[in-house]
């Protein structure tokens, strides 16, 4: 018996070893029987539990359909650490001690009633005998043979080329998932000229408006109007024209070179979608000029060209140039000088 | 033999499909207890759970991001512009009645899916469960493990609110930074630019109609082939490799695991009643230029948000590309080389070790010290990755600095898992010793005897022949040899680097562990102690017995 379950033989290429085993296989363990086996009365009390477990599952099955059609449907329900709409609450109670009590009936049952010696089955190997596989291959051969598979080489190939070549319209069929990217990435609606809102009140912002280390969320001025138009042109230039204007005291701004005329007294613009994967970044410590971007970390410097100080990011954010029109607004002057957000293979 | 038939409906469904020879084969099947046999269990019941709540949500869920105003009961978003898919979100948690329930049993259920298939995967790999002739069905389940992942994410994407809409725009821009095909993957995906308007409908077919087909076809596989080759045991006296101890499926198992899925179901649905579980409407509709501070995916995300976050901020562009280094190694990478790495496991093991045998027999963990070590290096990994995608939490809640956070973690993603592995082998090897320490020498009784010459020492008393069986009912396992450089006639052998490399982690694999003892050496053991012990008798007293039902 002992010898049933290690190693019979060193197959070639394995490691283990055949040493006697120490210990020889006692057997399964005698069984043991359980009180429910051998007193009655146990058993007659493991019987009125499972049948008040399910007797209870199933008033709670039907007082789930009273909560259903008894409490009104927006009545709210403040018990303690129970909070929330109380025809959900009294329903989801009812229904899921319902379930568990069957569910508990059921193994009690099974652990306390039902017969529970251990019995052994024996295991056969997964693989077929060899008079199976003797009898399969010639099977096998046979309809080889008879279709002439291999014999005929040009109906073979012929077929294998023809299925290979199904694959093609299986993926140009995809084709009109969406459109080529073309230059799409590369712009945004910001135009020389477009005055920059906020992007809640939608009003134009003056210099004045800002002061020393304050940071406004802010969109162009042809933005909201874009939603009147078509919902999802709105959001596919939201997600790209999203930008901070902040006001930084200028003694404290290293600019790029280049970008000498980009801000107007200290007041900078960056787009606010994150160089990683695109996030809003949305924290702002004045004291730094750092923001922070929510969902990774990446870490930029506002005073000096958004460079990235901390974080997976790896581009600055793109800045845009400021300009005051006529009335005293902040306005861009021009589109972005390259695309805003996550990198892409072919951006360059 | 009696000439009774079949009760009629019985017969019936026997003339036309046969089904008293499947019953026959198939209702006294045997399979063994164990409360680790449970956790697939609990994996395919909160799929069943998943099915039967989805199937109530898509009833009143509109697939659609054409843009709505919102008329419905809650009065905070009244009036405000949103996608159709998050207003009938909205409808089915305020308006219609159990709706609520409903989505949060759905949402509980599939993080309980994810982390029952984890842990189940787990007691697999710890057990070797995986070994012949059960490979391809590890690599059945980690295909479902990884499709159940795609799956909960896409899922938790098709309200629109703002929290799955930073979700899908974390792996858009993911998307958009691979090579080559980065932005034209993610046009056809998204049906043009981010957001746009087509994901909600496409994520919805590939949610409710092509993940869970696939996994329904697997499901069903798996389990075939736990039926067909029979489940494994852990060894034990009368247990062996070629037979099955257990209880009979019917009535025990379909009692036992019926029941069960009765008790995963009620439980999942206390949840959904009691614990609230993404509350869609404090987040808002989704809007591209909003994000909320300390943002977190389901859990099962946790791990590839964090490899993102840790990792530093490199790309390379030259010859007009760019090349986001940032976002490949973490996201393109790492992840697929791991899960391959994973689901492979089990045929990098059978191709060091040699073993061609069919395996039922679990191993204990400490019997496998290396394999065992190689797991807690991958939880470790995987672990401090998952810590990595909570860095701003974690900073925040416990006062620590945020970079330091993941400064540390940038490091401790490489050594961490060479600490754990080592440490977790050094402890499986001291385990085995203290094996043997039993088996040789039994139970220390607590019984200090001195001897005519004054010497003190401790009586131990052998621990039963059931446990001691149990304890040595285990392979024993020798390295591989790389084998001789030439055969006789002096021709090279071949192939005999990589024999080389086989036998070196052959080596490393089995060296170190701890051989059980021989007959001879536990006979050995035993005079001897007979020889020393005069009180030998005290071993039969109650506390003898207390004592060694503690079997830890």
């Amino acid at each position: 018996m002992n010898d049933d379950k290690l190693p019979v033989k060193a197959e070639e290429g394995h490691g283990a070893v055949e040493v006697a085993e120490p210990i020889a296989d006692p057997g399964i363990e005698p069984h043991e029987y359980r009180i429910t086996d051998i007193d009655p009365k146990a058993a007659d009390r493991v019987e009125r539990q499972v049948a008040a477990m399910f007797g209870l599952a199933g008033l709670l099955a039907l007082g789930s359909c009273v909560a259903y059609f008894a409490i009104p449907r927006y009545a709210e329900l403040a018990f303690g650490p129970l909070t929330g709409n109380a025809n959900n609450l009294v329903l989801g109670l009812c229904l899921g001690l319902a379930l568990f009590l069957i569910g508990a009936g059921a193994i009690q049952w099974a652990k306390k009633l039902m017969v529970d010696e251990e019995i052994s089955e024996e295991r056969h190997d997964a693989h077929s005998t060899t008079a199976q596989k003797a009898e399969i291959t010639e099977a096998f051969n046979q309809g080889v043979e008879e279709s002439g598979f291999t014999r005929r080489k040009l109906i073979r190939r012929s077929l294998l080329g023809a299925m290979g070549l199904l694959g093609l319209p299986a993926i140009v069929l995809l084709r009109d998932l969406g459109p080529l990217p073309g230059r799409k990435l590369y712009s945004t609606i910001w135009a020389q000229g477009i005055r920059v809102v906020n992007d809640v009140t939608l009003r134009p912002i003056k210099p004045s408006d800002l002061v020393v280390g304050q940071l406004v969320n802010a969109a162009p001025a042809n933005l909201a109007p874009l939603q009147e138009e078509s919902g999802v042109e709105y959001q596919n230039a939201k997600a790209k024209a999203a930008v901070i204007v902040v006001r930084i005291k200028p003694s404290e701004i290293r600019t790029p070179a280049g970008r000498e005329n980009w801000g107007i007294d200290g007041i900078l613009c960056y787009s606010k979608i994150c160089t990683h994967v695109g996030c809003p970044i949305s924290l702002y410590e004045q004291t730094t000029h750092h923001v922070l971007c929510p969902c990774h970390q990446s870490t930029f410097d506002l005073a000096d060209g958004a460079k990235v100080v901390f974080g997976p990011a790896a581009r600055p954010l793109p800045q845009l140039p400021l300009a005051v029109d006529s009335e005293g607004y902040l306005i861009a002057q021009s589109d972005f000088t390259e695309p805003v957000g996550p990198s892409f293979f072919e951006r360059g | 033999m009696s000439d009774k038939d079949f009760p009629p409906p019985v017969k019936y469904l026997d003339d036309r499909l046969g089904i008293g020879k499947i019953g026959r084969k198939n209702l006294r099947k045997v399979f063994p207890d164990h409360w680790s046999f449970m956790l697939g269990e609990i994996a395919l019941y909160s799929f069943i759970i998943l099915i039967l709540t989805g199937v109530f949500l898509t009833f009143w869920f509109k697939p659609s991001m054409a843009e709505v105003e919102y008329q419905g009961s809650y009065s905070l978003l009244k009036g405000l512009h949103m996608s159709e898919a998050y207003a009938s979100t909205l409808d089915i948690s305020f308006d219609i009645r159990g709706g609520l329930l409903m989505r949060q049993i759905h949402h509980w259920a599939a993080v309980l899916f994810i982390a029952a298939m984890m842990v189940h995967l787990l007691r697999i790999f710890f057990t070797g469960a995986f070994r012949k002739p059960r490979e391809l069905n590890w690599v059945i389940g980690f295909t479902m493990l990884f499709l159940g992942i795609i799956e909960g994410f896409i899922g938790y994407g098709l309200p629109d609110d703002l929290l799955s809409g930073t979700g899908l725009r974390i792996t858009q821009g993911m998307i958009q930074a691979s090579p080559v095909i980065g932005t034209y993957m993610s046009f056809f995906i998204f049906g043009g630019e981010f957001p746009g308007d087509e994901f909600v409908s496409r994520f919805f077919t590939v949610h409710v109609l092509l993940i869970p087909g696939l996994i329904l076809a697997l499901v069903t596989v798996h389990l075939f082939l736990v039926v067909y080759h029979k489940h494994t045991q852990y060894a034990g006296p009368g247990r062996t490799n070629n037979n099955v101890v257990g209880y009979p499926l019917w009535p025990v198992y379909t009692a036992k695991a019926g029941g069960f899925f009765f008790v995963v179901f009620g439980i999942t649905a206390l949840m959904g009643a009691l614990m609230q579980i993404n509350p869609v409407w404090l987040y808002g509709p989704y809007n591209p230029a909003e994000v909320t501070a300390g943002s977190q995916p389901d859990w099962y995300m946790g791990w590839l948000e964090g490899s993102v976050r840790i990792m530093p901020g490199i790309e390379s562009s030259f010859w007009g590309i760019t090349l986001s280094w940032n976002l490949i190694i973490p996201a393109l990478l790492v992840p697929p080389a791991f899960v391959t790495l994973v689901a492979l496991y089990p045929f990098i093991e059978a191709w060091i070790t040699g073993d061609k045998r069919e395996h039922h027999l679990l191993d204990r963990p400490r019997n496998m010290p290396t394999r065992t070590g190689i797991g807690a290096a991958f939880i470790t990994f995987y672990g401090l990755l998952w810590v990595g995608g909570g860095n701003d939490l974690i900073a925040t809640h416990f006062g620590l600095s945020l970079n330091s956070v993941t400064w540390f973690l940038r490091f401790a993603v490489f050594l961490g898992p060479i600490l754990a592995f080592w440490i977790t082998r050094r402890i499986a090897i001291s385990l085995q010793r203290a094996d043997n320490e039993r088996i040789l020498h039994g139970l220390e009784t607590g019984i200090i005897v001195r001897s005519p010459d004054g010497a003190y020492s401790e009586k131990h008393t052998p621990i039963s022949d059931y446990e001691a069986y149990e304890l040595t009912a285990r392979d024993r396992i020798l390295p591989l040899e790389t084998g001789p450089e030439t055969d006789d006639n002096g021709v090279r052998a071949p192939r005999r680097a990589l024999k080389k490399l086989r036998s070196k982690l052959s080596q490393f694999y089995y060296a170190d562990a701890v051989q059980k003892p021989t007959r001879e050496e536990v006979q050995e053991a035993h005079e001897h102690s007979h020889d020393a012990d005069e009180i030998h008798e005290l071993g039969e007293t109650e506390t003898y017995r207390e004592v060694t039902s503690d079997r830890s």
